[in-house]
C-alpha cells in the first residue's frame, strides 16, 4: 500500500511516454493527457486522505534501509502540495486544448508538461537531498523546453536568461550537497536532521545553509536574486505562463520551507534572521515592481515575488501559526496565481493584448471573465471572506504574536497596495471602453462557429473550478486551515517525520 | 592534496564566475564547463581522498575486512556529469538559437524580452501575437 507515495511520480512519467507515442494523433494526444491528468489527480487525493488519516507514508526504493537508499516520504506537507499540483496539472491540461496550437502538440509539449509534473512531484515527495537535486534538474529541463517552445524572438530572450541563473543556482545547490555531505556523511533529509548537530565547526555548516538558502532562493525568487522572473515568465503561451507560476517557484519554497525546518535549525537566530528581511523586502520589492507595469502577464509575474515573500516571511517566523499560514498562503497562491494567469490568457484571446493601453471593455462585452477575474484578484489582494483573506490573516497574526511588528506592518501594506495593481488591470482592462483602434485587429478566433462552444469550454471550464476551490477555502477555512496546521505540526516537530524516514530505529 | 585540490576548486569557480559575468554568450558556456568541473571536483575532495581498497568484499563475508574506499562520492559525481552533459548540449543549442533569432550574443543587447527604456507601452514581444498565443488548433 505504501507504493501510493510513488504513483504521483510515475503516473505523469507513464502519460509523458504515453503522450509522446500519440504525437501523430493530436485528437487521441489530448483526450489521453486529460485522462492522465484526471487519474494522477485520483492518486494524488487518495495520497493526501491516506496521509491526513494515517500521518506520514514512506517507502524505502528498492528495500534499501532507510539512510543508505532513497526514501521518498510524503507527510501532509508533501501530500498537500502533490495534491495542489495534480489540480493545477488538470486545470492547465485543461486549457492546453484551447489555447496550444497543432505545431506545439507535434513538437512535444504534451510529454514535457507531464515530465515538468512529474519532476515537480518527486521534488515534493523525495526525502534525499541528491535525489531532489535530480528531480530540480527534471522539472528544470521540461521547463527549459517548454519555454522557448514556439522560438518566439523573447521567449528565446527570456530563455536564455531563465537557463543561465537557473543553471548557476542548480551548480549552488551541488555544490552545497557535496559539502553537506563531506561534513556529515549522509544525504538523507532525516538522518542529516541528526548529523548536523555533531558537526564540530557549526560556522561552516552556517555557510553551507547560506549556499542552500541562496540556491533555493533564486529558485523561488526572493529579493534580490529574482531578476530572471519577470523577463522570462510572460513569454510562453500562457498555459505554460501558468504551469510555471503555479508550481516552479513554489518547489524553491517547499525546498526552503523543507531544509531551514528539518535540517538547518541549528542557529535560527542567524539563518532564519536573514529569511525574515529577504521575505520582506521581496514582499515590498515584488508589489513596487507591479506598479511600473502596463502587460497583465508582467504585472503578475511580479505580484508571484511579493507573494513568495509571504511565505518566507512564514518561515522566518517559525511559529507553528507562522507555518500554518505560509502552508496555507502557498495552497492559496498556487491555485490564484496560476487562475490569473489562465485569466490573463483569455483577456488576451478576448480583447487582442496583454498589453493594458490596448485593451478594455472586458466588463461591457465578456461577463463571465469579469466575474471570474474579480474574485481571483480580490483573493489575491486578501479581500475577506477570500482564500487570500485567511492566508494572510494567519502570516500577520503570526507575526503579531512573534512581535514582528515591522514584518506585520509591511505585510498589511503590501495588500493594500496588490489591491491597488489589481484594480489598475480592472480599470484598464476591463471598465475602460475598448480602444476603437485596435478592436477590429482583436482576433476572434478563427475556429468556425461550431467549434467555438467546445473551445470556450476548455478555455473557462478550469478558471471556475479554480474560483470555486478559491471560494470554498475562503467560505470554508476550517478543514483546510487544521491540514495546513497538521502540516505546521509536522515541520515544527522534525522528530515526527525523522521517526517515519528511519523508523524509529535511531 | 587535498589542498592542493581545494585551491584548484577555488581557482575553477573564481574563472567560471568572471567567464559568466563578461556579458558574452559564448564566454558564459565557457564557464559553464569550467564551473560544473569545478563543483564535480568539489564534491570529490568533499568526499574525502583515501588510498584504500576498492569497495569490494567477498562473496561470503558480511562485511569487509579492510577499510574500503567511498564510492558514493562517484557516484554523484557520474550523475552530475551526465546531467551536466545533457543541459550543455541542451545550452549551446538554446544559444544557437538566440543568436540566429537575436543576431548578437552579448548580453547587454539582449533586450527583446525586457522592458523598453522610457516607458513600455508595448515590447518586441507582441510581435508573437499572431504566433504562438493563438487559439487550440487541433480541433478538439
Amino acid at each position: 500500500m505504501n507504493w501510493l507515495v510513488v504513483l504521483p511520480v510515475i503516473v505523469p512519467f507513464a502519460m509523458a511516454a504515453i503522450t509522446l507515442c500519440l504525437r501523430n494523433h493530436l485528437r487521441l494526444q489530448g483526450r489521453a493527457a486529460i485522462f492522465g491528468a484526471l487519474v494522477h489527480l485520483v492518486v494524488c487525493m487518495t495520497l493526501l486522505t491516506r496521509v491526513a488519516k494515517t500521518g506520514i507514508v514512506t517507502i524505502q526504493i528498492g528495500s534499501w534501509p532507510a539512510p543508505f537508499g532513497i526514501t521518498l516520504a510524503a507527510d501532509h506537507f508533501s501530500a498537500i502540495l502533490v495534491a495542489v499540483t495534480a489540480i493545477l496539472g488538470l486545470a492547465v491540461t485543461a486549457y492546453s486544448r484551447a489555447e496550444i496550437r497543432a505545431g506545439m502538440l507535434a513538437v512535444g509539449y504534451q510529454p514535457l508538461l507531464h515530465i515538468l509534473i512529474g519532476g515537480v512531484c518527486g521534488a515534493f515527495l523525495t526525502g534525499d537531498l541528491f535525489n531532489l537535486y535530480v528531480w530540480f534538474e527534471v522539472m528544470l529541463m521540461a521547463s527549459f523546453g517548454l519555454l522557448v517552445m514556439g522560438g518566439e524572438k523573447d521567449q528565446l530572450d527570456g530563455g536564455v536568461k531563465y537557463v543561465m541563473i537557473n543553471l548557476f543556482a542548480t551548480l549552488l545547490f551541488i555544490s552545497g550537497i557535496g559539502l553537506l555531505y563531506g561534513m556529515t556523511g549522509t544525504l538523507n533529509m532525516a538522518d542529516l536532521h541528526f548529523a548536523v548537530q555533531q558537526v564540530e565547526h557549526k560556522g561552516l555548516l552556517t555557510a553551507v545553509a547560506a549556499l542552500f538558502m541562496t540556491a533555493f532562493g533564486i529558485k523561488a525568487g526572493i529579493f534580490p536574486l529574482f531578476f530572471w522572473l519577470p523577463v522570462s515568465y510572460h513569454t510562453p503561451p500562457v498555459a505554460v505562463s501558468t504551469i510555471m507560476a503555479g508550481l516552479l517557484t513554489k518547489v524553491g519554497v517547499y525546498a526552503l520551507i523543507r531544509m531551514f525546518t528539518l535540517v538547518f535549525i541549528f542557529d535560527i537566530a542567524y539563518t532564519h534572521g536573514i529569511l525574515l528581511a529577504a521575505g520582506v523586502l521581496t514582499m515590498i520589492v515584488g508589489v513596487l515592481g507591479t506598479a511600473a507595469f502596463y502587460e497583465i502577464r508582467r504585472i503578475l509575474s511580479f505580484h508571484i515575488i511579493s507573494q513568495v515573500g509571504y511565505m518566507i516571511l512564514g518561515l522566518a517566523l517559525f511559529t507553528p501559526l507562522a507555518l500554518t499560514g505560509a502552508v496555507f498562503f502557498l495552497v492559496h497562491n498556487m491555485i490564484v496565481k496560476a487562475n490569473l494567469f489562465l485569466i490573463s490568457g483569455v483577456c488576451r484571446q478576448k480583447a487582442g493584448s496583454f498589453e493594458l493601453a490596448r485593451i478594455g471593455g472586458l466588463y461591457k462585452n465578456h461577463g463571465l471573465i469579469t466575474i471570474l477575474f474579480f474574485i481571483s484578484a480580490f483573493s489575491l489582494a486578501g479581500f475577506p471572506p477570500l482564500s487570500g483573506f485567511w492566508a494572510k490573516f494567519l502570516v500577520i497574526r503570526a507575526g503579531l504574536e512573534a512581535k514582528a511588528y515591522v514584518a506585520a506592518a509591511a505585510a498589511i501594506v503590501v495588500g493594500l497596495l496588490t489591491t491597488y495593481s489589481m484594480t489598475k488591470i480592472w480599470a484598464e482592462a476591463f471598465w475602460k471602453p475598448a480602444p476603437a483602434a485596435e478592436s477590429e485587429s482583436a482576433p476572434e478566433p478563427e475556429n468556425a462557429a461550431q467549434g467555438r462552444e467546445r473551445y470556450d469550454f476548455w478555455l473557462y471550464a478550469p478558471i471556475v473550478v479554480l474560483v470555486i476551490l478559491t471560494l470554498a477555502m475562503g467560505l470554508a477555512p476550517a478543514p483546510f486551515v487544521n491540514l495546513a496546521g497538521s502540516a505546521a505540526h509536522e515541520l515544527m516537530n522534525p522528530g515526527i517525520y525523522v521517526d517515519a524516514v528511519l523508523g524509529g530505529g535511531r | 592534496m587535498e589542498t592542493l585540490l581545494s585551491v584548484i576548486c577555488g581557482f575553477m569557480a573564481a574563472a567560471s564566475i568572471y567567464l559568466m559575468l563578461s556579458g558574452n554568450l559564448i564566454r558564459f558556456i565557457f564557464g559553464l564547463v569550467l564551473a560544473t568541473n569545478g563543483v564535480n571536483l568539489l564534491i570529490f575532495v568533499a568526499g574525502r581522498l583515501s588510498q584504500t581498497r576498492p569497495p569490494l568484499i567477498d562473496p561470503d563475508a558480511v562485511m569487509a575486512a579492510q577499510p574500503l574506499a567511498n564510492a558514493l562520492p562517484q557516484a554523484l559525481i557520474l550523475t552530475a556529469i551526465v546531467i551536466g552533459f545533457a543541459l550543455l548540449t541542451f545550452v549551446f543549442i538554446l544559444f544557437y538559437r538566440a543568436f540566429q533569432a537575436l543576431s548578437t550574443v552579448e548580453t547587454e543587447l539582449m533586450r527583446e524580452s525586457e522592458p523598453q527604456e522610457g516607458g513600455n507601452t508595448e515590447h518586441g514581444g507582441q510581435a508573437g501575437v499572431a504566433g504562438i498565443h493563438g487559439p487550440g488548433g487541433e480541433g478538439a
